[in-house]
């Protein structure tokens, strides 16, 4: 009757009693139940809920308060007559077009150089790439902004030693951009960098020394050889940084709150001002189902692409 | 490199070809700009905080300050409740990380070492909670935390964060290398399921858990958005919030903005001290790649 863990169970010349072999066997049933227990409650309360009750109330006017009313699909519609949101929507593709390449060529070239033989002293040098993952995101944020003040900050002094600028780092909204990829990308180097170390470490040498033989460059490894057996990292670091610039905000917060103006809000700063300054529940709802819907594209999309990678 | 030439099989490869021999220059000194360009930032962020208010904005700037001061540090510590707000986040990140460890080691073994439709299922969602992060439904999951009590408390903050993908992908995989020879032979002992969990596998899984503490707590003590959204009493505030609330201000006082923001770098500075190789060497991918 128990087929399977009689098989596996008693090695031959142990005999097991019937009644502890079914006791083993129910115990493989309730003990992953008990120990799963605690993350399939948070997760129902944190994910399921949240999620089911977002839709509900991006059908309603919900304020935060009292019963929600449903009105149907009114928010949506709002929601896509609201140049504000379309502005919020845009700056968050640009933000994340820029962001994941620059996230993805920087640490990787940091990694291969801590990783070559052609390079010393690199025990230190990772230390500092990866100080700033130790810096809070309110932090980094504030740190940047005080480099880039318009009359005050370091780099338009800088720049003026070569009689050039003041740059509008603040009141300019494409140069508010550069800023906040800039200091983005400092603060996500590391974590990322490190996940390259790791991966680039995994790959055989032999493989690379063959290849030497061969007369292969080095870029020509590189490209050949390291670049497609990173696939799997690289689908990884695209997919975590993707859903890491659709989601920035504190950072952003601190460097300059979306400005000038509403120009660089994000869509997440987008949310939380409609849902939680303007107590607008319901219309904030809306926006986080589009954002929802739009991340669960990428991810079907990536995951297309990672598949045909591997094939 | 020996080894890697024996790896190929052919005798004749026994020394692999170097070709001409490359110069570590090149390498080094980009290297080294890089390190420069990446340091300069907090460099001159914490040089900053140290000059006095009149030095901070009058030209030209120097890198050193000319006269070293502490009063920005003295006037940051006396207007804030440091030691609050360390506390605070302090507690946040010690209870969310033990919990996360506990949590993600159970669950992550259970979807390791057991067979059941359901654990495939459970495993799945776990996996969509990695592309769709509670940041993006958070007006209802406020809704939620409010239903339920939490508002305007820790807890508010500590419940919400205990389940990470992150953390049950690190343990699932960890316990798929341990053996399951090792938990039949448990069990053929007669030893219950949850004892072998604890007394056994977790033991066990003690480096993961250490990696998977030091992300958390890093994790929670620089967490923003939970704070923002849940606190609303200043003696309830993490440090984050707190900082906020001076970048926030209509016309920032930098001088006690640098020095802030310099006191809340400190743990996590003395963290990263304490367990650098832990931290540098830790494989991530173990935890991330299937």
């Amino acid at each position: 009757m128990t087929a399977s863990t009689a098989e596996k169970a008693p090695p031959a010349g142990v005999p097991t009693p019937r009644h502890r072999r079914s006791r083993i066997r129910r115990g493989q049933v309730i003990a992953p139940l008990i120990f799963i227990a605690a993350a399939v409650v948070l997760f129902a309360l944190f994910f399921v809920w949240p999620g089911v009750f977002g839709f509900i109330y991006s059908l309603s006017n919900y304020r935060g308060f009292g019963v929600p009313e449903i009105i149907g699909f009114d928010n949506y519609t709002r929601l896509f007559g609201d140049p504000e949101f379309y502005s919020a929507l845009g700056r968050t593709f640009i933000f994340a077009g820029l962001s994941v390449p620059l996230h993805y060529v920087i640490p990787l070239g940091l990694a291969v150089l801590l990783t070559t033989k052609f390079a010393r002293g690199q025990t230190v040098a990772r230390a500092v790439f990866f100080f700033p993952w130790l810096i809070s995101p309110i932090v980094n944020g504030v740190i940047w902004r005080w480099l880039f003040g318009e009359n005050f900050g370091f780099f338009n002094y800088f720049l003026s030693i070569f009689g050039i600028g003041p740059l509008q780092w603040q009141t300019n909204g494409e140069l508010a951009l550069v800023v906040v990829l800039i200091a983005g990308t400092w603060g996500g180097t590391a974590f990322t960098m490190l996940l390259f170390i790791a991966a680039l470490r995994n790959i055989p040498k032999s493989y690379l020394e063959a290849a030497a033989i061969d007369g292969a460059t080095g870029w020509q490894r590189f490209r050949r050889i390291t670049l497609p057996l990173l696939a799997p990292t690289t689908f990884l670091v695209v997919l975590l940084t993707t859903i890491g610039a659709m989601k920035e905000f504190a950072m952003i917060q601190a460097l300059n709150g979306g400005g000038p103006g509403t120009e660089n809000v994000l869509m997440v700063q987008y949310i939380y001002r409609t849902g939680f300054e303007r107590g607008d529940i319901g219309y904030a709802s809306a926006a986080s189902m589009v954002l929802m819907v739009i991340l669960i594209l990428i991810a079907l999309i990536q995951m297309r692409f990672d598949r045909k990678d591997v094939q | 490199m020996s080894r890697a030439g024996t790896k190929t099989g052919t005798a004749t490869i026994t020394e692999p070809v170097r070709g001409k021999k490359k110069s570590v220059a090149p390498g080094t000194i980009l290297l080294w700009v890089l390190v420069a360009v990446y340091a300069f930032p907090l460099l001159w962020f914490v040089l900053s905080s140290f000059k006095p208010g009149s030095e901070l904005f009058s030209l030209p700037l120097s890198i050193l300050p000319e006269n070293w001061t502490f009063s920005g540090y003295e006037a940051a510590w006396s207007r804030f409740n440091f030691a609050r707000y360390f506390m605070n986040t302090g507690i946040v990140a010690v209870v969310t990380t033990a919990l996360t460890v506990l949590v993600s080691s159970m669950t992550g073994y259970a979807l390791a070492k057991y067979k059941a439709w359901w654990l495939n299922v459970f495993f799945m969602c776990v996996l969509a909670t990695t592309m769709l992060p509670t940041e993006v439904i958070m007006p209802s999951t406020f809704v939620v935390i409010r239903d339920l009590g939490l508002y305007d408390s820790l807890p508010g903050i500590i419940i919400p964060s205990i389940v990470t993908a992150t953390g049950v992908f690190m343990f699932r995989q960890y316990f798929k290398t341990v053996p399951d020879e090792l938990l039949e032979a448990a069990r053929i002992d007669g030893v219950g399921e949850i004892r072998t969990f604890f007394s056994i596998m977790l033991p066990l899984a003690k480096p993961m858990a250490v990696t998977l503490a030091i992300f958390s707590f890093q994790w929670r003590w620089n967490d923003y958005i939970w704070p923002l959204l849940v606190l609303n009493d200043p003696n309830q505030y993490t440090l984050q919030i707190a900082l906020r609330s001076i970048v926030g201000a209509d016309n920032i006082d930098w001088s006690v903005l640098l020095s802030a923001s310099v006191i809340s770098l400190l743990p996590m500075i003395i963290l990263f001290l304490i367990f650098q190789r832990q931290i540098m060497s830790a494989d991530m991918n173990s935890g991330l790649k299937d």
